[in-house]
């Protein structure tokens, strides 16, 4: 038993020396917020993600994409096919070449992705003064501690400091890398007609967009942990019975 | 006449063909009853983790193969296809990116082992060789599978590690084209890497068998480092070994799962979730956490080393200290001559030892930090930091790291005294004597 315990301490230390990863420069760190998808048994708040989807539909969308998300995807936000298919049909795709060679028109259905502000990143730069707004879909992975970066982010504007210029076109926002992000402070209280009774803040927009776009970078987190601790339990009571069996098997040998 | 009539000289279908291949012989020979010394602790089950690992990598990377396309265009959205539409994907993708790590976890603790009990001493030179040939082919497959997600950091990473051939004199730039199959990392790169990325791994288990038929040959160092003595010293590799490698089995996968299952991009890069983009270079390119040390080693030559005859640059110096620093490992039999195996016997070698290791993590952590920031580490939740740059400590690591080998192993192969050994494994006690 002693050298069990040994082995795993001995795993735990190594894994425990990982580096810490340098961010890019002096970043504040964002605050923790208790999401509802943390943790071993962590879930999406559907409820919340509806909220985050409508803020990024009314708000985001201005600017931003989702490429990596069809309409059909958003079924596991619980919302019905046929709610799916008249949301997609408020978009237009372009489509084709048809039989005569033709591009044309169509409504979107829910096999389509989320089409995007713009056609391309030249049109998005010349629509946002020479800045790309991002494409949306990975954000919350792409970021250290992504989710509560991105909340922190959409709230994190102030005016700058006396001493720090800002150049036209720029704002504060003290966590964002550099303090000067190009985005507008996004929302005002209000801006958003929720259809629930949550509190319509700037906060309360900030954290469900981010809880939504959390998902949009991993739509699989439900499935992945639910299953784990399916995989653990089993793993778990396998490695004790190994264990039991191993002790078993060694028990006559002398001077091990 | 008896000989024209064809007789199968068996009982039933396996004496039938391993009378013609002796493939049961063989079987039974080297994993059941192989003799194996009985006093192998824990730290000897990393072998055979390292060799399942390799399988499990071999499996989940085929079937991300299937629906993986190398070319720049699609790279990174065919990973994002698999992560969201294809059945079972995440999970495929998150146990072999995380495999990796599990890989060089397990395969450094294995190299650390044979450090400490002397695995690379007469005669089980080859076995290391093997052992470090592995190791390197193990580095250049997952920079390769690295580079093949086409993030950020896997084209700054390419970008970063093949420029390194740059430095060599002459005919450096011709190399690092022919290389890339073009003037930048681009699409040739891709293709190639992801054919290499597929191909190596079968190498590595061709090199892997050499490395067992190297160790069944003499059999397995043990804690003790002193030779098989007297039948009652061995115990016959099945049940015993079997079920104790299954046992540590088990521990390594609860490890392994928990990572997938519950911080599956915990020991990757967020700017791998970011596309590659030739025309944004990220703040800090970093490697992966495993080759961090070999990075560190890197960046540490930061001087022109002027010879006289000829100047090596920086450049060309930190490129021939980071090989340098995997290539000294084949001459280690050699440089280590002193006859006692097992650091449990050496009073100096066993305190040396932990000034290396502890030399290789600082390394690890010089390799994650900016050259010029204050060195810091984080122990038990404290920042601790002493106001040195951090190229500073990498290059006392550094040094210290190739002394060992070159200077104090040659030089405790002469002075350190040679202490008592145990007689024999089932009789270590008893029969121990002072003296040589």
């Amino acid at each position: 038993m002693k050298k069990t315990i040994f082995s795993l301490v001995a795993s735990a230390l190594v894994f425990a020396s990982v580096p810490v990863f340098a961010g890019g420069g002096a970043v504040l760190e964002p605050p923790q917020h208790p999401w509802s998808f943390e943790g071993v048994t962590g879930k999406f708040d559907k409820q919340q993600l509806q909220r985050g989807f409508q803020v990024y539909k009314e708000v985001c969308s201005t600017c931003h994409a989702l490429s990596k998300i069809a309409f059909r995807n958003l079924s596991d936000l619980g919302y019905s096919e046929d709610e799916l298919k008249a949301l997609a049909g408020q978009y237009k795709v372009i489509d084709g070449p048809n039989d005569a060679g033709d591009m044309f028109e169509r409504p979107a259905r829910p096999s389509d992705i989320i089409p995007g502000p713009f056609a391309n990143e030249k049109a998005a730069r010349a629509a946002n003064g020479g800045a790309y707004p991002l494409d949306l879909s990975l954000i919350a992975k792409a970021r250290h501690d992504g989710s509560n970066y991105v909340r922190a982010l959409l709230m994190g504007y102030e005016n700058a400091p006396h001493d720090m210029k800002m150049p036209d076109g720029m704002y504060y926002n003290k966590y964002f890398a550099g303090h000067q992000i190009a985005m507008p402070s996004p929302f005002s209280d209000g801006a958003v007609d929720y259809q629930d009774n949550s509190p319509e803040t700037v906060q309360q927009y900030a954290t469900d967009v981010a809880a939504f776009l959390t998902w949009a970078a991993e739509p699989k987190l439900e499935t992945r942990k639910a299953l784990g601790l399916r995989v653990m339990t089993f793993l778990l009571s396998l490695t004790v019975l190994l264990y039991l069996y191993k002790r078993k098997v060694w028990k006559d040998v002398k001077g091990h | 006449m008896a000989s024209t009539v064809y007789n199968p000289n068996t009982k039933g279908w396996k004496e039938w063909l391993d009378h013609r291949l002796p493939v049961f012989t063989f079987m039974d020979h080297e994993l059941n009853k192989y003799p194996t010394p009985k006093n192998l602790n824990y730290w000897w089950n990393f072998g055979s983790l390292a060799g399942i690992t390799l399988v499990i990598m071999i499996m989940t990377g085929l079937f991300l193969a299937m629906h993986y396309t190398s070319s720049t265009t699609l790279a990174f959205n065919s990973v994002e296809r698999i992560m969201r539409d294809v059945n079972g994907g995440w999970l495929i993708r998150y146990v072999h990116a995380n495999g990796a790590s599990m890989f060089f976890m397990v395969v450094y603790i294995h190299i650390f082992r044979g450090l400490y009990f002397g695995s690379y001493k007469p005669p089980r030179e080859v076995l290391w060789a093997l052992g470090v040939v592995i190791f390197l082919l193990m580095m250049a497959t997952a920079f390769m599978g690295y580079v093949l997600p086409w993030g950020q950091m896997s084209f700054w990473g390419a970008t970063v590690i093949t420029n390194l051939f740059s430095a060599i004199p002459v005919i450096g730039d011709t190399i690092v084209t022919w290389l890339w199959g073009g003037f930048s990392v681009d699409n040739p790169t891709l293709t190639r890497f992801f054919a290499l990325h597929f191909l190596m791994p079968f190498l590595i288990v061709g090199v892997v068998i050499l490395h067992i038929v190297a160790l069944h040959r003499f059999g397995s160092n043990n804690p003790l480092g002193i030779d098989i003595k007297e039948k009652k010293d061995t115990i016959p590799f099945h049940p015993y070994y079997t079920i104790k490698d299954m046992y540590g089995l088990g521990v390594f996968l609860c490890i392994w799962a928990a990572f997938v299952f519950y911080a599956p991009n915990y020991l990757g890069h967020p700017d791998n979730y970011t596309p590659a983009n030739p025309m944004v270079t990220p703040a800090h390119i970093v490697p992966e956490w495993y080759f961090l040390p070999f990075y560190a080693i890197l960046r540490a030559v930061d001087f022109n080393i002027p010879l006289g005859f000829y100047t090596i640059e920086a450049k060309l110096g930190g490129v021939i200290a980071m090989f340098g620093s995997i290539l000294v490992l084949f001459a280690l039999p050699w440089l280590d001559k002193h006859p006692v195996r097992s650091a449990r016997f050496r009073p100096y070698y066993k305190w040396i030892y932990w000034t290396w290791i502890i030399a290789f993590v600082t390394l690890g952590q010089t390799g994650a930090l900016l050259p010029d920031q204050p060195f810091y580490f984080i122990f038990f939740g404290h920042e601790v930091s002493f106001g040195i740059k951090t190229i500073t400590v990498a290059q006392i690591s550094t040094f210290w790291y190739f002394f060992v080998f070159l200077g104090v192993m040659p030089i405790l192969s002469k002075i350190e005294p040679v202490k008592a050994l145990p007689y024999s494994i089932s009789n270590p006690v008893l029969t121990a004597k002072e003296g040589k």
